[in-house]
């Protein structure tokens, strides 16, 4: 495929490189309003929910919707009154410790399978790809099973290790392939200074690989923070996290929309929050930089 | 856990077998904790679906050899709950890459406040499900108080139709909270791959006349081949397991009830560990199906870069 793409790249003489800015004709601005149109039909929602959660519960259950309103935090003020706090914590430390153990051990296995690749290391890699095809609820009963014999369920850090599982094959693969960009001279010119595994880990790869690493943090974070069927099957009161509070919250508290979008906010905040300031390297991290 | 290399069996061995232990030795934590917490647990399901186990009656424990299965695959429901998976998968799959493929495309031009729109599109993939979920259900589907029906008003009058999207249209009700949510993954995936062509190969093209159609039929729609592989394959690894919005918008109701949400209810419910587990490995079948033509694509996307 490439082949056949750069073929006629070597046969036009290079321009030089001419910025894209000249695709822009007079379609150009009509394109651009139906993006701007698209953007904020797929936000609409977000922003609905965040606005809904700013209304007392009877301007926010009318028909048709009153937007002159006025604005209120009761919605959070009671859902904060409720304690989310012990679930919020519960999340917070599954979520990071996890992502932090997955970046490790990814970290050490993508310099195996990138830098000094072990023979058959696609297999590996497939076999790392196969477990995420497994589907979780498969594994679901003997987990449960297991937990209950020693002692593990409604345990944070049962969520931590299952956490740290569901994500490490992607993280591998996604490790694997920011890794193999490091140049391989780098590598050796440190490997002849003498230096071992973990400081050219710390001082070499780190650096270099730093955006990857991020990127791949980040993905694992949201999917650990937005589990919920691990978590709602093996956890409970002392354990439950944020998703289960959310579903127990509504079931709980009745129909009450102002509050249910408060705590649905506040429960997604750190997450948007996460995820705006990090888009590019989600960008980055999505394409599994698979393709180069 | 963190500490790493594996103590080569230096001194005992020449120098070749510690090289290879060197090497083998950073990847051997993530390998075993990865077969130790996914591969054992599944083995257990295999073992549990072929007994006769309802944590109800635990003295009626024995060898049920494939009686499980046949429970299974002749309940109507839970063949039902194979078919909703099928269809919510596929659905939920092709008009989010579908719709991802048509919003990176306008994304890839420049226009003024591009970063703006791009930041709001992200949006719906980083709620958390359960979140959003319930946003869909209670926010936007009721139909006393949902926007939906708000806006139906807001426009037609009290007269206006005032549906129950939610059961009016169960599987459309969920698809299209899912395609709302995973629409944005697909778009960041197809956008990197629109980014990463390369610009004298679109330029030459422009040079030598090509419409804006023939670019993207001969140079675009080949170079997004993998990107829309790598989307199709991790969006049908995540939807098929999907639980969330099955279990917030409708609790498995009006004949939405996935794979997943069956297995849950008859583990947690009916108490049923035998076919619970069969359940669980039918899905894992359904799974290795639909992973060995995708992985015969990611197989491509490996050997390309092994050729470096």
């Amino acid at each position: 495929m490439t082949q056949t793409l750069s073929a006629p790249a070597g046969t036009a003489a290079p321009p030089p490189a001419r910025p894209r800015k000249t695709r822009r004709g007079p379609g150009g601005a009509v394109l651009g309003v139906v993006a701007w149109i698209v953007g904020i039909a797929f936000f609409f929602p977000v922003a609905w929910m965040v606005f809904t959660s700013l209304h007392s519960e009877q301007a926010a259950a009318t028909n048709p919707p009153d937007v002159t309103a006025p604005l209120t935090v009761d919605g959070y003020r009671e859902f904060f009154a409720t304690n989310p706090w012990p679930y919020l914590i519960n999340s917070a430390t599954a979520s990071i410790v996890s992502t932090a153990l997955v970046v490790v051990l990814a970290m050490f296995a993508g310099y195996a399978l990138a830098i000094r690749p072990v023979r058959k290391w696609s297999d590996v890699l497939f076999f790392f790809l196969t477990t995420k095809m497994l589907p979780a609820v498969a594994g679901l009963l003997p987990v449960y099973l297991i937990a209950q014999h020693i002692g593990l369920l409604d345990n944070i850090w049962l969520m931590v290790i299952l956490y740290t599982a569901m994500n490490l094959p992607i993280a591998v693969w996604m490790m694997h392939s920011f890794l193999a960009e490091v140049p391989v001279a780098i590598l050796e010119a440190a490997a002849l200074d003498g230096a071992r595994l973990p400081t050219v880990m710390r001082r070499v790869i780190l650096p270099i690989a730093s955006p990857g690493i991020a990127a791949t943090a980040l993905i694992c974070f949201i999917f650990a923070w937005n589990e919920m069927l691990f978590a709602r099957v093996l956890t409970g009161v002392v354990a439950g996290t944020a998703p289960v509070f959310l579903t127990s919250f509504v079931t709980t508290q009745g129909l009450f929309l102002a509050k249910v979008c408060a705590a649905a906010t506040a429960i997604s905040i750190p997450v948007l929050v996460a995820g705006f300031a990090a888009q590019n390297k989600l960008v980055q991290g999505l394409s599994l930089g698979a393709v180069k | 856990m963190t500490t790493v290399s594996m103590p080569a069996p230096a001194g005992v061995r020449p120098r070749r077998a510690a090289g290879r232990w060197a090497r083998r030795g950073p990847l051997l934590p993530a390998l075993l904790f990865t077969i130790v917490v996914t591969q054992l647990p599944f083995l257990a399901t295999l073992v549990i679906s072929f007994t006769d186990w309802n944590a109800l009656y635990p003295d009626r424990r024995g060898f049920a050899a494939f009686g499980n299965y046949t429970a299974v695959l002749s309940d109507p429901q839970l063949r039902s709950s194979i078919l909703t998976t099928v269809i919510l998968t596929v659905s939920v799959v092709l008009v989010s890459l579908v719709l991802g493929l048509a919003i990176a495309l306008l994304l890839d031009r420049r226009f003024h406040g591009r970063a703006i729109v791009r930041t709001m599109l992200i949006a719906p993939f980083l709620v958390v499900p359960v979140a959003a979920a319930l946003l869909w259900k209670h926010a936007l589907y009721n139909p006393e108080y949902g926007l939906f029906n708000g806006i139906l008003t807001g426009i037609f009058g009290q007269g206006a139709a005032q549906p129950d999207w939610i059961s009016d249209a169960p599987m459309f009700s969920v698809v299209a909270s899912l395609v709302w949510q995973w629409t944005p993954f697909m778009m960041l995936i197809l956008l990197a791959g629109l980014q990463s062509r390369s610009p004298e190969v679109l330029e030459a093209a422009r040079v030598d006349g090509a419409s804006a159609f023939a670019v993207f039929r001969h140079i675009t729609l080949p170079h997004l081949r993998q990107y829309l592989e790598l989307g199709a394959l991790l969006g049908c690894i995540y939807i098929v397991q999907n639980f969330d919005a099955v279990f917030t918008i409708t609790a498995g109701g009006l004949g939405t009830a996935n794979l997943p949400y069956t297995i849950y209810q008859t583990f947690y419910q009916a108490h049923d560990y035998g076919r619970a587990s069969a359940a669980g490995v039918i899905v894992v079948i359904g799974s290795m199906i639909v992973a060995t033509f995708a992985l015969r694509v990611v197989s491509s996307l490996l050997k390309q870069e092994a050729d470096r």
